[in-house]
Parts: structure tokens; sequence; C-alpha cells
């Protein structure tokens, strides 16, 4: 195989789906578990990590055919990919091209890690929310218990 | 200042001026007491204790300072005599009691519970403690007997020992200092150090802040005691080695400056001695006592009454 059709492998084009880029390296995997995509999804998943960026140094790519995105998903990627970018593939055309953004207070996408707090507990009618106290690195604070965490704790803590 | 705030949840929620204005206040409670100019004031209202937890202090406080004013109180001191044994959620329990009160007293073991009853609660809501989370009146009082000592609370050296990591009252209390230009020591064994991101928050502030093992309590102007729980250790051996080394007794105060306060937001066990009770620097009884004051002006604030 020379170098040619090895790139061409790389950045084999899709049909329809999406491709998220600019996420940031070795996240790829949270990427597709925030997607629901494991050994039983049945379209074609291409999976590029550590590539080399300009902006990043490095990035992972993730493409999906056949799988739409919506914005709960886009918000969960925010948090740990907050450069990525969404592409809408149609037709093999770029359709719809967007940055995530984080917002200011994550609503409902997190479990809050503190057992005690309000937010764990059932019957309350409350929804989790998390207010964004510094976004890189990103930390965040329950807005209910105070709890902050940051790193791989909010990782953990995005409900699937 | 107009006050604007309609519950008190978390001392986070207060600016600086926010909390020199309830010192304000508060100071001017002491005075209308002293004067027997406070007994109307709250006439006609009613304060719901709603103790999910265990408490005597902050209940009877609570109580003691609605009275004072004027007002009356209902409520539970206990889980088991409310609804929630039946199963009713918080919320529920917010609704109804504020349909019967004009302002709440919630202590819960939930954290977040008292923010959560304020979204819902249509009576201003005052949080009591929730758990290891918050408990801002404990906050005010303290801040309160500082001002009250020094007159200010800038330029002060602060030393807090005990169990400053799991310590909710220090916690709220290094919340609340963040806002003033004070120097802070920090004494705790090991296991039980301040958590480095409080240490961070409060260096990005540009507070001094040193952290030591060591029981120096020289060269402070407040000494603030708290208690060391022999629940918080894994090895009851380890309990056992560092207990006594955070103990005040009449000789490790011996070279304490001679201005210098001990505070501690009570119950103590074993932490002070009741030889240091009698002395100049003890002040632990008049800082709960300071409760009566701060609660009773704060209960006012949120109720809109003027005074």
């Amino acid at each position: 195989m020379n170098g040619k059709e090895d790139r061409v492998l790389k950045i084999k084009t899709i049909k329809d789906g999406i491709v998220i880029d600019h996420i940031s390296h070795g996240r790829a995997p949270d990427v597709l578990q925030i997607l629901g995509i494991d050994n039983q999804f049945k379209d074609s998943v291409t999976i590029a990590m550590n590539v080399p960026s300009k902006i990043l140094g490095k990035k992972d790519i993730v493409k999906v055919e056949n799988r739409d995105i919506d914005s709960n998903e886009i918000n969960k990627i925010a948090i740990i990919a907050p450069n990525a970018t969404i592409n809408k593939i149609r037709n093999y055309r770029v359709v719809e091209k967007k940055k995530v953004t984080l917002p200011k207070s994550i609503v409902g996408i997190l479990r809050c890690p503190n057992p005690s707090c309000i937010t764990n507990k059932e019957r309350e009618p409350v929804r989790s929310v998390f207010i964004v106290k510094q976004k890189d690195p990103l930390v965040l604070a329950c807005k209910y218990c105070e709890r902050e965490i940051s790193g791989e704790d909010i990782t953990l803590s995005i409900t699937t | 200042m107009d006050w604007n705030k309609k519950h008190i949840i978390s001392i986070k929620d207060f600016s600086r001026d926010e909390i020199d204005y309830v010192l304000k206040k508060s100071a001017l409670m002491e005075e209308k007491l002293k004067s027997g100019e406070t007994s109307s004031l709250m006439k006609g209202k009613i304060l719901a204790n709603l103790f999910f937890e265990p408490s005597t202090r902050t209940r009877m406080s609570f109580e003691a300072s609605m009275k004072l004013l004027g007002g009356q109180v209902i409520g539970f001191d206990n889980a088991s005599m409310s609804s929630e044994v039946k199963g009713e959620t918080i919320v529920d329990t917010i609704r109804v009691v504020s349909a019967y009160s004009n302002v709440i007293v919630l202590r819960h073991s939930v954290e977040g519970s008292a923010r959560l009853a304020s979204e819902y609660s249509e009576k201003p809501i005052i949080n009591g403690g929730d758990g290891a989370n918050q408990h801002p009146t404990q906050t005010l009082l303290d801040l309160y007997t500082i001002q009250k000592e020094f007159n200010t609370i800038d330029n002060l050296r602060i030393c807090i020992v005990g169990d400053l990591k799991y310590g909710r009252t220090v916690h709220s209390l290094t919340n609340g200092l963040e806002n003033y230009d004070v120097k802070l020591r920090l004494i705790s064994p090991m296991e039980l150090r301040m958590p480095r991101r409080i240490i961070k928050g409060l260096r990005e502030k540009g507070i001094e802040v040193e952290e030591t093992t060591k029981l120096n309590l020289r060269d402070c102007d407040v000494i603030y005691v708290t208690r060391i729980q022999r629940e918080r250790f894994p090895d009851p051996q380890e309990y056992e080695r560092v207990k006594d080394a955070y103990v005040l007794d009449l000789k490790t105060i011996n070279n304490i400056e001679d201005d210098a306060i001990i505070m501690h937001p009570l119950p103590r066990v074993t932490e002070i001695k009741p030889e240091i009770d009698n002395t100049k620097h003890a002040r632990y009884f008049e800082q709960a006592r300071n409760g009566i004051p701060v609660r009773m002006a704060l209960l006012c604030l949120v109720c809109n009454v003027k005074f």
C-alpha cells in the first residue's frame, strides 16, 4: 500500500452521517460512548486518534455513517471536547457545520457524584444543574450541593 | 444598600457589601435588643423551624430570635415528626409549610436541600445547615463576632485549627473570609487538610495562606478551633495519635497574642480545656450568644421588616 492510498483510507468520506472533528486528543472513545455507539452498531464508524492539529497540537476525529446528532448529545460533547466541531454530511457534502459551545450552566446532563446531593434523591422534582466555574481546564460546580468536579470526574458523571 | 435577598442559602451568594450590611444591621439589632425595642418587629408573623436533623443551638437560637421579635414559632426538631416518614418530598413539605408561615428555617442532611426548597417556596428560606454543605448563619455570626471584637475583619491574622477537610463550618468561614484582606494559618493533621480547591481559591483571591500540622498559635488575632471527629479516621489508632495534638490548654495558649480571641462553633468535646473558659481569650460562648442578634437581623431582612 503506498502513502497516498494510506491517506485516502484515513480520510475516507462518508455519504450520510456526522463528522466530529477537533475532539480533544484521547477523547474519541468518550464521544462514542456519548453517542451510544458500541459493538452492536451496524453502520461504519471511523475513529482517528492523535492526529496532528495546528490548533490543538493533537486531535481526535470521529465519523459515523447514517447517524444524526441531537442538541443533548452536542452539549455532552462540549463538556469533554470544548473545541469540537460537528459536521452533518448529506450525500457526501457538508450541509451543516457548527462548533460546540459550552453553556454557562449544564442542565440535566451530568449526575452529581455526591451521593448526598439532593439531585440524587428519588422523587424530588429536580434536575442536575452544573455551573461552569472555569473553562480551561473545565471545573464545574453543582448548583445544589456546591461540590466542584473536574477532569475525569466530569467524564464519569455524564449520564448515558 | 437595599436588601434584595429573599433566601439565605449559602455564604457564597453574598458579596462583601452584603456581608458587611448584615454585620451592620446585626449590631443595630443588638443595640435595639438591649433597649427593648425589638419585641413587636415581627408581631403577627410565624417562623417555621423545619429541623429534619437534630440541632439544639441553631434551632433554639432561631426560636429565641423570633420570640424576641414578637413572632410565633411552629415546626419540628426531628424527621420522625415530619411527613417525610410517610414519603413526602422536601419540596412538597416546603410548599405546604410556606402556606402556614412567613419564613422557614430548614435543616436537612441532604446537601442542596435548602437551594431546592428556595426554588419552590413562596416564603423566604433560611438554610439552617444542609448536610456537609453550608450553614450560612453560623458563618455570619462568626464574622460578626470577629468584627465586634476588632471593629474590622481586614488585616487580621486568623488561625483555624482542627478538621479542615470535612468541617462544614470552616469551609463556609473561609468562603466568607475570602471577601476580606486577611492572613490565614490552617492547622490540621495531614489527613484532614483543607481541600486543595479551597486553598487554590483563597490564594487566587490574594489571601496569604500558611498550612501546618503544628499547633502554632503565635502571632494570631483569631484562633478558631473545631472538633476532630473520630469517625473521620478509618484507622482508630491514627485518630488516637492526632487527637491530643490539637488540644488547647493554658500551656498551649501561653504565648498567644495578648488580645487574641479563641472561637469555636460548639459543641466542643476535648479540644478546648475548660480551664480556658475563664481566660480573657475565650469568646466561644459569646460567639453563640451573637447568633441571636444576627439571626434576628436576618429574619427581619428576609421578611422585609424595617428596623
